[in-house]
């Protein structure tokens, strides 16, 4: 069934899709963007975030799992939707320990980029200020997990990409938690700087030591330009 | 018997098989043969399965009678049900950790025992209720915490099960008499095709609550492309106030049995897996039984009653703790050996399920029916019941009400008739479905049970004029906070967030915007969550602020905000040890 030509409807525009691609794949082909925080394009999805999801015939699924069907009609940057991902954003900024200010990876951070783009100026709801650890034990890439969003990239990264299963989940509910395969932290890992998994964290939470200030704040990624523009400028280069 | 968790786990494997999908089963053996799974043990179950410690860690943690970290040499779970709530858990808690010297949540001084608590553990008609190491104690009294806590220091056998069944009222399709093998010679009778139309005739629809008709699952799944089908038998009845399950498992496995060998025949599959949830693992030797003597009467094995072209067998797998485990996609990664987080969909199971090969899930319930409909008939069976849903239903009524327990009654009955039936007198709401469900007010009472009114997976509990609804509420959303799998974020997070804002409600501190809120982020959960659990999280709060909403209103304050905490509460302890009074500003409100 490859490159049947099917047409969906986002928030009123038709765009052409493939048949078997999701709803995110096409919106990205077409330069329209769905938000994403636990999507990367270079591993399966994850479904954790739950920020892609949009309405597909009036019932809410996340885009980057769904595949598109002919005649699809999608509500993606509907009031209704960019609401409640702001909620979601809200929520990941109070159930872990975000201080932009003083993070390393302020200005290219996925989640911190998202909030501006969805208008979010501060966390309407309370604080968890959950005691999370740190472990710097590795002699070059340490994680924070102070500002661990639960994404799961590291833990598909590092089994699917890198073959090594460094990462994994501990623990259920509101205490899960990233847990690396050696009790002696991440120095007692097979993890090296050049895998997937230690550069595909969208927050600072893991991150590679002594890179972190070679593009000065304020030039960098999302710093010049909102996080999605990149998609969207295909369409505005396309009409 | 080796001692040293390596030649333990060793001596699992060379059972199982090193096969990922038995992670479980080891794991359960070890923790209950070592007390707990120490380190080398997670590293030679990871060597064992050709996995990663990390990846042994990662679906050990999830569950709730597996532990990382050693305890007590016994481990006493106390249910937190609402329905041992009303029938004193509370005392008998209290009166078990002074017996013991410790609180709950730690281990006796003399590392005997550990109290802790557990879910809804399906004895909601026998509250209060406690497990101990795998076995089951009922109707708790405060006067029995002495008894108890003796015997598991001196490790004696006081620990006997006893467990009723409390059938008030049989029906027709479930707890009537049964032929041993007559609906699968019926089945056999016919072509696999023609037993899946004769369920689709009957319009049976799924009784684990959903209500998906069963008769299209099964024709999905035999026509979906695939090596192995598989089919699986969901009694992981976690939804709090459940345990209709518990009950026909007990009294007619053998209905379930036939129930699944028939599937087994329609679909194309050669095993059948019975999923049973850890807390009826006290179940299982009984139910063992019940297949052994189903082997030697030809009604499982390689020739299922003789037919050289039919082979059949059903397997028993025991959970761990986890109410999540109930949906049916987090069911399969958990009998993959995996934490039982759900899966995006599609594809569905049918489609891929089981090792990625077409599966059905059905509940126990389901699966007994469709054994009576081979049996006797479509046309018997859509004879009972409503239009939309056929047959009938079996409900565990427990809470206030003269004779909890369970009933089988046609689907359609009308919730105040229900309430006559089982004695319930002054109520003041009626809890329809689990936490999961709906709250519903006097003015619901003519609702009746039935998937296009007021649907059930079989819980109704009921609570009279001298409950106060909103601590329920409040157990209801502690229980989703507790069993979130945490894998998405509105799901994980926001059970947390509700809980909180709910108690600023129940301490008087909320305006009115609190509730709006409190709404604003229930719908953000039931909206983005991943699965059906995650989106029904916020109903108890839901349901309620829509039925009840003067119980609300009468908690709140004047005013257009109010901040979450109590100033001059939250102030006291610095101000006693500094010796100073606090300032005007400090003390008003």
């Amino acid at each position: 069934m490859s490159e049947q030509k099917l047409h969906i409807i986002i928030d009123g525009t038709e765009i052409p899709a493939e048949a078997g691609k999701t709803i995110l794949e096409a919106a990205d082909t077409a330069g329209i963007y769905i938000p994403r925080l636990c999507y990367h394009p270079e591993l399966i999805p994850g479904g954790h975030c739950r920020l892609c999801t949009v309405k597909a015939n009036g019932k809410p699924i996340n885009a980057c799992t769904m595949t598109v069907t002919d005649g699809m009609v999608i509500e993606n940057n509907s009031p209704e939707m960019r609401t409640q991902r702001r909620h979601i954003l809200e929520m990941l900024f109070v159930e872990g320990n975000h201080f932009c200010p003083f993070c390393e990876a302020s200005g290219s951070c996925e989640l911190q980029a998202l909030a501006y783009r969805h208008g979010m100026t501060a966390p309407l709801y309370p604080y968890f200020f959950p005691a999370r650890q740190v472990d710097a034990s590795h002699p070059e890439v340490f994680i924070d997990r102070n500002r661990c969003i639960l994404c799961g990239r590291c833990v598909r990264a590092s089994r699917d990409k890198d073959g090594k299963s460094v990462f994994g989940f501990v623990g259920r509910g509101i205490g899960t938690r990233i847990a690396v395969d050696s009790e002696a932290g991440l120095s007692g890992t097979r993890l090296d700087a050049a895998d997937s998994a230690a550069r595909l964290c969208p927050t600072g939470s893991i991150v590679i030591k002594r890179l972190a200030y070679r593009i000065p704040y304020g030039k960098r990624l999302f710093d010049l330009s909102p996080i999605g523009t990149d998609i969207e400028k295909k369409r505005k280069d396309d009409g | 018997m080796p001692a040293d968790p390596l030649s333990i786990v060793r001596e699992i494997v060379r059972r199982t098989g090193k096969d990922r999908s038995r992670l479980l089963d080891i794991a359960r053996e070890v923790q209950s043969r070592v007390g707990w799974i120490p380190g080398e043990a997670v590293g030679a179950i990871a060597e064992a399965l050709g996995i990663r410690p990390v990846q042994v860690r990662d679906a050990i943690s999830f569950y709730s009678f597996l532990s990382l970290s050693p305890g007590g040499r016994s481990n006493l779970r106390l249910s937190t049900c609402v329905a041992g709530r009303m029938r004193g858990s509370k005392q008998v808690e209290e009166a078990l950790a002074r017996e013991a010297g410790t609180g709950f949540g730690s281990v006796s001084p003399d590392g005997a025992l550990a109290l802790g608590y557990t879910s809804c553990n399906g004895m909601c008609d026998q509250s209060p209720s406690a497990l101990i190491d795998g076995n089951v104690l009922t109707n708790l009294a405060p006067g029995d915490a002495k008894g108890i806590i003796q015997g598991l220091r001196q490790k004696s056998t006081f620990t006997k099960t006893r467990v009723e069944s409390n059938i008030r009222q049989g029906g027709p399709v479930i707890f009537a008499p049964l032929e041993r093998g007559a609906a699968i010679r019926s089945a056999l009778n016919r072509s696999p095709q023609d037993v899946i139309d004769e369920i689709a005739r009957s319009r049976l629809r799924g009784r684990g609550g959903a209500g998906f008709p069963t008769g299209m699952k099964w024709d999905f799944c035999r026509k979906a492309p695939g090596d192995e089908r598989y089919l699986i038998c969901n009694c992981d009845e976690g939804e709090m106030g459940t345990f209709k399950d518990r009950v026909i498992i007990t009294e007619v496995p053998d209905l379930l049995f036939e129930g699944m060998t028939i599937s087994g025949y329609a679909l194309g599959a050669k095993v059948g897996i019975l999923y049973l949830r850890g807390e009826y693992q006290y179940l299982l030797q009984h139910l063992e039984e019940v297949l052994e003597r189903r082997r030697r009467l030809g009604l499982l094995g390689m020739t299922v009653c003789g037919r050289e072209d039919f082979a059949f067998d059903i397997r028993i797998q025991v959970g761990a703790g986890a109410y999540v485990c109930g949906e049916e996609s987090a069911l399969l990664e958990s009998l993959e050996g995996k934490r039982g987080a759900p899966r995006d969909r599609p594809p569905y199971p049918v489609q891929r399920g089981y090792l990625n090969q077409p599966t059905v899930v059905n509940n126990v319930e389901t699966l007994c029916c469709a054994a009576r409909i081979v049996e006797k008939g479509a046309e018997w069976f859509s004879r009972m019941g409503t239009r939309d849903s056929t047959g009938t239903k079996v409900l565990s009524v427990s809470g206030d009400c003269e004779r909890p327990g369970v009933y089988e009654l046609e689907f359609g009955i009308v919730i105040d008739r229900l309430l006559e039936l089982v004695g319930a007198k002054d109520v003041q709401a009626v809890q329809v479905g689990g936490p999961s469900g709906q709250c519903l007010a006097v003015k619901d009472l003519g609702k009746r049970i039935c998937f296009e009114d007021a649907s059930t997976g079989g819980a109704v509990m009921v609570f009279n004029a001298s409950r106060d609804i909103l601590s329920v509420v409040r157990d209801f959303t502690v229980f989703f906070v507790e069993d979130s799998c945490g894998w998405c974020a509105p799901c994980r997070v926001g059970t947390s967030l509700l809980l909180k804002k709910l108690d600023k409600v129940l301490s008087g501190l909320a305006v009115h915007q609190d509730l709006l809120d409190l709404e604003s982020l229930g719908n953000t959960v039931k909206i983005m969550s991943r699965c059906g659990l995650g989106q029904t999280s916020a109903n108890p709060i839901l349901t309620s602020l829509k039925n009840f909403p003067r119980l609300y209103e009468e908690r709140i304050r004047q005013g257009d905000f109010s901040p979450e905490i109590d100033l001059p509460r939250a102030i006291q302890p610095a101000c006693e040890l500094t010796g100073r009074e606090p300032s005007g500003e400090e003390r008003s409100e």
